[in-house]
This record gives structure tokens, sequence and C-alpha cells, in this order.
């Protein structure tokens, strides 16, 4: 299975990595949003200041939308699907590799939106490894729940829709628990921030050992 | 050769249960009955006065919401996905089930607004209850979305009991991220954490028969929510049917207008 997932993994990465649509589109993406929410909010830095971990998770959910659209993509081609179903592949390796070609390319644009943050907003993470921590485990809550959604909404011809209508409502812990933890690494407050690992450690392990099994069943249904 | 015209043929009523209609007698006389203890017989809160009243609709409305047809629809989807008890039964029942919960969870939504502005003095507040209700009402919407994605019917039955399974376990992690998040909302409005009794005498008695009354709501709209997903599946199926028949009516006509074996012969594109 874990030979599956590499092999699978590094087939989405290849592609990223030739295609770069990933670092053209996700990433200035992400960067657009941080700076559109800084509009909305206002030039005062105090209120940036306190509003920059909200505008760091939701401009990272946003793109965590468009990473997977963009995973389920580039299997939407004639019969794409049908040969990775039967070229003998275990499931579980499919959503493992899927899961982990997304989660590396969501920690490579945290990288960049954390820059975005310190750079734009002026904000200094205290407890640092409270915030790599919470970066890590949302990294695997994130891209395990979006890769079982993008199957579940691959082959559809409203896909593009219906994927955030569904995505994001379920991601919505992430986005508390993520926005807290940070705002208790900025504050230097880390007491606080580890009471909400507590989501986060659920939410990642829940949607691993979901998507291990029902990405079978779904791919069949795809 | 004669023509077959199967667009007069009525589609067969399906599945309609004696019970049913006790169901839906005994909703009308529970209903009738909360609300005549609701208004005329329960005294008014000491605190809250008349606005007390409409916890004899909310929390029995949020119970159905979240518990009953939270329920069905996770155990639905469970025994569809099951190989063993794979039937289309199952599938109906947990889409019934969604639909019926997201009307229940808007009107928990509803209800709680229309209380709160007096109470709290605002129509919304981010209270966790409130946010975990609003963000579950999302998720349904959501399902409902996907259910209605044109597809074929043992697809469509896999995605939508995945999708359910997928919301039933989420449900548990945004309850609690926003319970942490937030809380302003009172505990359990009979019982508190310690199973000590908060309400008694007539208003107890009014509360429970207002969930033993939307519990017969619940299960006569999900019956009738089931019965129309048959209604539709078979009149999905007698369009086909009626689709097909007219093709190859075009066919025989052709066949006998043309006469020739390769008018008829070689058209199999019936499909559409």
């Amino acid at each position: 299975m874990l030979h599956d997932a590499v092999l699978v993994a590094g087939k989405d990465l290849r592609i990223e990595a030739r295609s770069r649509v990933a670092l053209w589109q996700v990433v200035p993406f992400a960067v657009l949003v941080l700076v559109l929410l800084a509009f909305a909010i206002g030039p005062d830095q105090a209120a940036l200041r306190h509003a920059a971990p909200g505008i760091f998770w939701v401009a990272l959910l946003f793109s965590t939308v468009l990473a997977i659209q963009r995973s389920v993509a580039v299997e939407s081609g004639e019969g794409t699907r049908d040969g990775l179903r039967l070229s003998g592949i275990d499931p579980a390796g499919i959503f493992l590799g899927k899961a982990a070609a997304i989660g590396l390319q969501l920690l490579a644009l945290q990288l960049i939106l954390w820059a975005g943050v310190t750079f734009l907003f002026d904000v200094r993470v205290h407890v640092i490894w409270l915030a790599v921590v919470a970066c890590l485990l949302a990294t695997v809550g994130l891209a395990c729940a979006g890769v079982l959604y993008g199957a579940l909404s691959a082959g559809l011809r409203v896909r593009d829709t219906l994927l955030p209508l569904l995505v994001l409502p379920v991601l919505a812990p992430v986005l508390l628990a993520g926005s807290k933890v940070w705002q208790a690494a900025l504050d230097n407050n880390a007491s606080s921030g580890t009471q909400w690992l507590k989501i986060l450690v659920p939410f990642a392990v829940v949607y691993l050992v979901v998507g291990i099994v029902l990405y079978g069943p779904l791919q069949e249904a795809a | 050769m004669s023509t077959v015209n199967t667009s007069e043929r009525p589609v067969r009523t399906p599945w309609r249960p004696r019970w049913l209609v006790v169901v839906g007698v005994g909703a009308v006389v529970t209903t009738a009955l909360t609300v005549w203890l609701g208004l005329w017989v329960t005294p008014p809160d000491e605190v809250q006065g008349n606005l007390a009243r409409l916890l004899y609709i909310h929390p029995a409305v949020a119970t159905v919401a979240l518990y009953w047809a939270g329920g069905v629809a996770l155990l639905g989807s469970l025994l569809y996905l099951w190989p063993r008890t794979r039937a289309f039964f199952w599938d109906r029942l947990a889409a019934s089930a969604v639909e019926v919960g997201a009307v229940f969870s808007a009107l928990t939504l509803v209800t709680g607004s229309l209380w709160g502005r007096p109470v709290w003095g605002v129509w919304w507040t981010w209270d966790a209850r409130l946010t975990s209700t609003a963000l579950l009402l999302l998720l349904e919407l959501g399902y409902l979305a996907l259910r209605r994605v044109p597809a074929d019917a043992h697809i469509r039955a896999k995605r939508c009991a995945v999708a359910a399974i997928l919301i039933a376990i989420d449900v548990p992690i945004v309850h609690f991220s926003v319970d942490w998040w937030n809380t302003l909302h009172q505990n359990g409005t009979i019982l508190d954490p310690g199973f000590n009794l908060h309400v008694h005498g007539s208003m107890l008695w009014t509360m429970l028969l207002s969930f033993v009354a939307f519990t017969l709501i619940f299960v006569w709209l999900l019956a009738m929510r089931y019965r129309i997903e048959v209604l539709q599946d078979a009149v999905g199926d007698q369009e086909l049917e009626v689709s097909l028949s007219e093709r190859w009516n075009e066919d025989a006509e052709l066949v006998g207008v043309g006469g020739g074996p390769g008018a008829s012969g070689g058209d199999d594109g019936r499909g559409s």
C-alpha cells in the first residue's frame, strides 16, 4: 500500500512539476486572498495583526479547494480513472498517494502564506513549534478530506461548483482550530493553543482512516 | 406493426401502509394537544414570561433535526454501502431523512432566532449551538446538491451514502470545535449534566408531548418523502420506457415506409 502511495504521489507531483499549475495559479491565488481580505479589513495595522491568523487560514482553505480541483482534474481525461483503477493499485494506496501529493503542495503553500502574513501584516510567531504542529496536522486533515471529497465529485460535470459547497463546511473545524492555535502562537500563549490541537488531531486521524476505508467504494462510484 | 403507447399507463401507486395514516392522525392530535397545553394550560415562566412557550417547539425540533434525521440518514447510508443489505430502500430512506432533516435544521435556526431576539437582544449570535446547527444545515444542503446531480442510480446512491457518512463523522467534530470556540447557549433544557430535572409540572408534560408530536411529524414526513422518491424513480423509468418505445415505433414506421432491411437492421442507437 505504501509503495503504491509513493508511486501515485510521484505521478501527481511530476505532473505538477511539469504543468506548474500550482505554482502559477494556486500560489498567486492564495496571495491574492491575503491581499483582498486585508483590503476588506482596512489599513488599520492593529486590526490586521488581530485578523492575521484568520486571514492565513481562510487563504489556505480556499487554496486547498483549488488544489483538490487540480488533483481531480489531472485524472479527468478520457479513461484515466479507469486506467488507474485497472492498474491493480490498492485504492488505499491511491488515496494515500493523492493525499500526500496535495499535502506536500499545501505545506509549500503554507510557507509562502506564513511569509506573506509576516511581511504584509507585520506579525511575528512567538511559539514557532505550536504553529508548525498546527500546520502539519491541518495539512494531513485538509489533504485527506480534500481527496475524499474530490473523489466524491469526480466525473461530475458540475464538480467545480459542487466541490466548494461540499468541502468548505466540512473543513470549518480546521479553520476554527487553526486560527485559534495561530492566535495563541502569535500571543505567546502556548497553553491555550495546545487545547485546539485536540480538534486538529482527531480531524486528521478520522479522515485518514475513513479515507483508507472508503476510497475504494468511492472509486467504484466515480 | 402495432404501436405501443405507454404514455397513458398510470404510474403504479407504491407503498402506502395503513400505519402511516395512524402516524398522521397521531401527529395532528399530539400537535393540537401541544398547542392547547402550550398556549392555554401551562403558566408563563417566572423569568422569561410567555417567551418560554417557544421551548415547547424549539428543543423538540432540534432533537428531530440532529438525532432522528441524522440517525436515520447514517443508518440508511451504512446499510446501503454494506453489500449484504444493499437495496435502494436504504438509499431512498437516507436521502429522505437528510431532506426532512434540512427542513428541521432550518426550523431550529428560525425558532432559536425568534427566541434569541428578545432574550439575547439579537437575531443571530455566534453562539456554539447556533453556529454548529448552521454548519449542519450547510452540510445537508451540500448532500442535497450532490443528490440532484444526474447519474446512474447505483452510482448516485453510493456517492450519497459516502457523503452522508462523511457528514455524520464531521458533525461531532464541528460540534466540539464551535463549542470550544464560543459558548453562550444554555445546557440541556430538560436535564442538566447531572441528569436533574429543570422543568416541572404541566410544563414538563407539555414539553415531553411536543417531543412525541414532532417525532410523529418527522416519521410521517419521512415516509411521505420516501414515497415521493419511489414515485420519482417510477416516473423516470416510465419516461425512459416511453422514449424507447417511441424510438422503436419510429424505426418500425421507417421499415414500413422504406421497406429495406438496411433501414431496420443496423440502428441500435436506441439510447437517444
